[in-house]
């Protein structure tokens, strides 16, 4: 007899970002019971965290309305620990262990931002671009802050406009991509004006802040916090005092829940068929885990995915077409911002790669795999469980790693993996 | 079609730490060494296990071959590059009752009087040793001189050192097929050895089917880091007799604190498992176990859990010396979870024998021979 | 709008007031501090991610080391402790 304490769903939708939220309210309207559930504290995912039913974009406001409407169980500070089987799912919700029992899952997880070593990357006041933009919207105060935003991809427009709207001093946004790219970036934008319209909106919100193309980081300086940094421009060195930096290179897939949930991974995303289904006869993905893609994207590819699962695969039917354009618009996006040669040599061999374990770049470089390097030097086998420099490694070496699928999912406290009915027969 | 063909005097298969240590102790008899392995040194069962350089009295030739390998450790400790974190720490074996502390009063004397260092703790001293276990304890057996290492930095710091010895390494090459003098590579290539010495773990077997080998499954979990909560080797001293003697699933308390303060926490033992997936609810026992005997470890953070199959024969003792079916194949196989250990002591016998020279320790408990009169078939 | 509503939490024994829903990494930066934890080398680090990847902002918590700052939101009467590790 267990006393886990065991919740129950017919779908269960992990991650309460756009795609997440699209997802179990399209199910839940279809009739079926639907358990959305986030690690973060609220819903609404990285791009609408810190927005409520009452302020933020109106297409956030609406989505979010909609799931506090709809007639679905909605848990946050939710994290998954490991699958027990293809049905049950073990979770930790705030401190205490919980199994969820699902007939369908839809994995929404998301992408995290891409980080590349550079010298001083590791020092306090050096934050991701949409780094910096989560902690400001979970009440960081930047008001009179000077920043540096550089790195690569809309995002950094984005970050630059919640930045101002702060109060914060962007002195200069530094995107590496070359002009030309970007200039077909925007004229292809055409073909998506909800993009369009968007973007030209966050430009003239960050308007005042110097905006470079071809421009990107080669050094950030300080003792024990950020004191400069330094931009390469074309062939011009520049060096900018700042109080933050704000670098991302663009966004990667989260995979690591689908590859826990055995889902096929082809091209850095998970693979999934028309209706959202992977590999998985249960399991759907949809959003930025299929392939980074934007807003529009997830949204439409949540909806497909919840409709699917509840098996309503015909309301899905119409919405295929506007999916085609969003994911064409995903492949734009990706060419736009190719990541250029030169990021792949901004590290010393003394900057750390791996900052869990403060491994040199030196103690990898010359490994021929992933799995070789981590036991050679330790680098992954931190807290972050190789997710920062595993990302970095795949740029930087090609290095594909085969991730683990061994509980925890995230680092976990051990409590977590003993299961209640054990402790009771020993009580 | 002409094979790249070469040859040498000693050709050793697989690369852990026995493989590893095995070539060390070869190229620097002066034997022209060959080291293979299908991936790279310490990436296979080496890689799994953690690392404790213990003495263990469950036989007199286990006692032997620990005790010498400890000794072979010491000696070279100093020497030892930083990253195989090489930590003194000691192991402390918990008595949690009257009657284990009688055995912790015998261990003591037996150990005292091989000019072992072993010092009773009562409940008081060991609670001042180790001020996180439950109090409820009666006291321990401390053997300071026990070790803990990272084994894979080990493993690659042997072959390293075998290859500046003028050993021959050969990685990322799969052995294809053995036979008497000679290996088949999968690319077709062949090496002549006037002889071989399969030091290949459980795969040992694919090359020399029906040696007396049988997967032993284990799994450990490792913390994040919570330096100075845990000071030595922890281990219960029912794990010698409930983890080795059955041959029932078991779990048992054994938890190491590593050099940067994070914590590996074993231990599991079930025979003939060879799927090497998390088996959740063992892995619950096990930590359980742990938890019984530190409540601290139920708050710490858990980064990872893994398995690793051990290469365990009937007696518990490894196969160490000729094959019985081809006396120029030589195996350095069988160590279950003592191969960090002894590979050490593994190493130095399998060099003396094959240069003909006298061994620390009497090599004849360790022969593959010893099976030989019984039936060779053992697979499940 | 709701007017702000403030709590007041522990950093290091010090009262900090903090506005409700605020997380802890954003609470620390805010209330000055700006490295909370060294790295197994010794270096400074704070948060990198915002987002509960990176694990960087670790923090101890009401006695619990190795929490995400940036994935918890502050209580009344919290307790944070810096530089645990």
């Amino acid at each position: 007899m267990s006393i886990e304490p065991t919740l129950s769903t017919d779908i269960l939708v992990i991650g309460a970002g756009p795609a997440g939220i699209a997802a179990a309210v399209s199910a839940a309207e279809c009739g079926r019971r639907v358990l959305l559930i986030d690690d973060n504290p609220q819903a609404g995912g990285q791009i609408w965290r810190g927005t409520n039913i009452d302020q933020g974009p109106v297409s956030a406001r609406g989505w979010l309305q909609r799931l506090e409407s709809s007639n679905l169980q909605h848990i946050n500070g939710c994290r998954a620990i490991f699958l027990a089987d293809s049905n049950l799912l073990i979770a930790d919700l705030h401190g205490q262990r919980c199994a969820i029992r699902f007939e369908h899952a839809i994995l929404t997880s998301g992408a995290r931002e891409l980080y590349l070593p550079f010298p001083g990357w590791t020092l306090p006041g050096v934050t991701g671009a949409g780094g910096l933009q989560a902690l400001i919207k979970s009440g960081l105060d930047v008001s009179g802050k000077r920043i540096v935003i550089a790195g690569s991809g809309p995002l950094l427009l984005a970050v630059a406009a919640t930045a101002r709207r702060a109060s914060a001093h962007v002195l200069c946004i530094a995107e590496q991509t070359r002009a030309k790219a970007r200039r077909n970036f925007a004229f292809g934008l055409w073909r998506h004006p909800g993009k369009l319209t968007q973007a030209i909106r966050l430009r003239a919100q960050s308007i005042g802040a110097p905006y470079s193309a071809d421009a990107w980081i080669t050094q950030a300086e300080g003792d024990d916090r950020l004191a400069a940094v330094w931009l390469k421009h074309g062939t011009r060195h520049r060096r900018i005092e700042c109080d933050l930096l704000a670098c991302g290179f663009g966004l990667v897939p989260n995979l690591d829940l689908a590859q826990m949930f055995g889902c096929t991974i082809t091209g850095g995303a998970i693979a999934v068929d028309k209706s959202q289904r992977s590999s998985r006869q249960n399991v759907f993905a949809a959003g930025e885990s299929t392939g980074i893609g934007g807003i529009d994207k997830a949204l439409i590819e949540g909806r497909i995915a919840g409709f699917a699962a509840a098996g309503s695969a015909d309301k899905a039917a119409v919405l295929l077409a506007v999916r085609a354009r969003t994911q064409a618009f995903a492949k734009t996006l990706a060419k736009a911002f190719a990541l250029r040669d030169e990021l792949r040599t901004l590290a010393t061999p003394e900057t750390f790669f791996c900052r869990c374990e403060d491994v040199p770049l030196s103690a990898v470089r010359a490994m021929p795999n992933m799995r070789q390097a981590k036991l050679a030097s330790r680098c992954g086998m931190g807290a972050c469980q190789g997710r920062i420099c595993g990302s970095a490694a795949e740029f930087l070496f090609g290095w594909r790693d085969t991730a683990s699928t061994r509980p925890p999912f995230t680092a976990t406290a051990l409590s977590n993996l003993i299961s209640p009915s054990i402790e009771a027969s020993q009580k | 079609m002409n094979p790249v063909h070469t040859r040498c005097d000693v050709a050793i298969v697989g690369a852990g730490i026995i493989g590893a240590a095995c070539a060390e102790a070869c190229a620097a008899g002066g034997l022209n060494t060959v080291l293979i392995d299908a991936d790279f040194p310490g990436g296979g069962i080496t890689a799994c296990g953690m690392g404790h350089i213990v003495v263990m009295d469950d036989s007199a030739a286990q006692w032997a071959l620990t005790t010498r390998s400890r000794e072979l450790w010491m000696a070279r400790a100093t020497s030892l590059p930083d990253n195989i974190e090489y930590d003194a720490c000691g192991t402390l074996w918990i008595a949690a009752n009257r009657t284990e502390m009688d055995a912790v009063e015998e261990k003591a004397a037996m150990y005292q009087q091989h000019d072992v260092h072993a010092q009773i703790l009562n409940s008081a001293e060991l609670a001042r040793a180790e001020p996180e276990l439950i109090a409820a304890m009666s006291g321990a057996l401390l053997v300071r001189d026990d070790a803990v290492i990272y084994p894979p930095a080990a493993a690659r710091h042997f072959a390293a050192s075998a290859a500046v010895l003028g050993a021959v390494m050969r990685f990322g090459q799969r052995v294809q097929a053995l036979e008497p003098g000679r290996i088949h590579f999968a690319d077709g290539t062949i090496l002549d050895a006037e002889r071989i010495v399969l030091a290949a773990g459980l795969a040992s077997n694919d090359l020399l089917p029906n040696l007396p080998l049988r997967a032993r499954k284990g799994h450990l979990v490792i913390s994040d880091r919570y330096p100075g909560r845990v000071r030595h080797q922890l281990v219960e001293l029912g794990y010698l007799h409930s983890a080795h003697a059955s041959d029932a699933d078991s779990v048992a308390f054994n938890v190491q604190p590593r050099r940067n303060g994070q914590i590996l926490i074993g231990s599991s033992r079930q025979f003939d498992v060879t799927d090497t997936t998390i088996d959740a609810p063992l892995l619950a026992q096990m930590l359980e176990r742990a938890v019984g005997f530190l409540p601290f470890l139920r708050d710490v953070q858990v980064l990872r859990s893994w398995t690793g199959l051990r290469p365990a024969t009937l007696d518990g003792l490894p196969l160490i010396g000729p094959s019985t079916q081809h006396a120029s194949i030589w195996l350095a196989t069988g160590h279950e979870g003592l191969g960090i250990t002894t590979a050490t002591a593994t190493a130095e016998l399998i060099a003396a024998q094959l240069l003909d020279r006298p061994c620390a320790i009497p090599a004849a408990p360790y022969w593959p021979a010893r099976f030989a009169a019984e039936p060779t078939n053992v697979a499940t | 709008m709701s007017p702000l509503e403030y709590i007041e939490i522990f950093v290091d024994e010090s009262a900090h007031r903090v506005i409700r829903g605020n997380t802890v990494a954003a609470a620390l930066l805010n209330a000055g501090v700006i490295h909370w934890r060294r790295s197994v080398s010794g270096q400074p680090r704070a948060a990198l991610c915002g987002m509960g990847v990176c694990f960087e902002c670790r923090v101890s918590i009401d006695g619990q080391p190795h929490q995400r700052a940036c994935q918890i939101v502050c209580t009344p009467g919290m307790r944070v402790t810096t530089h645990v590790d």
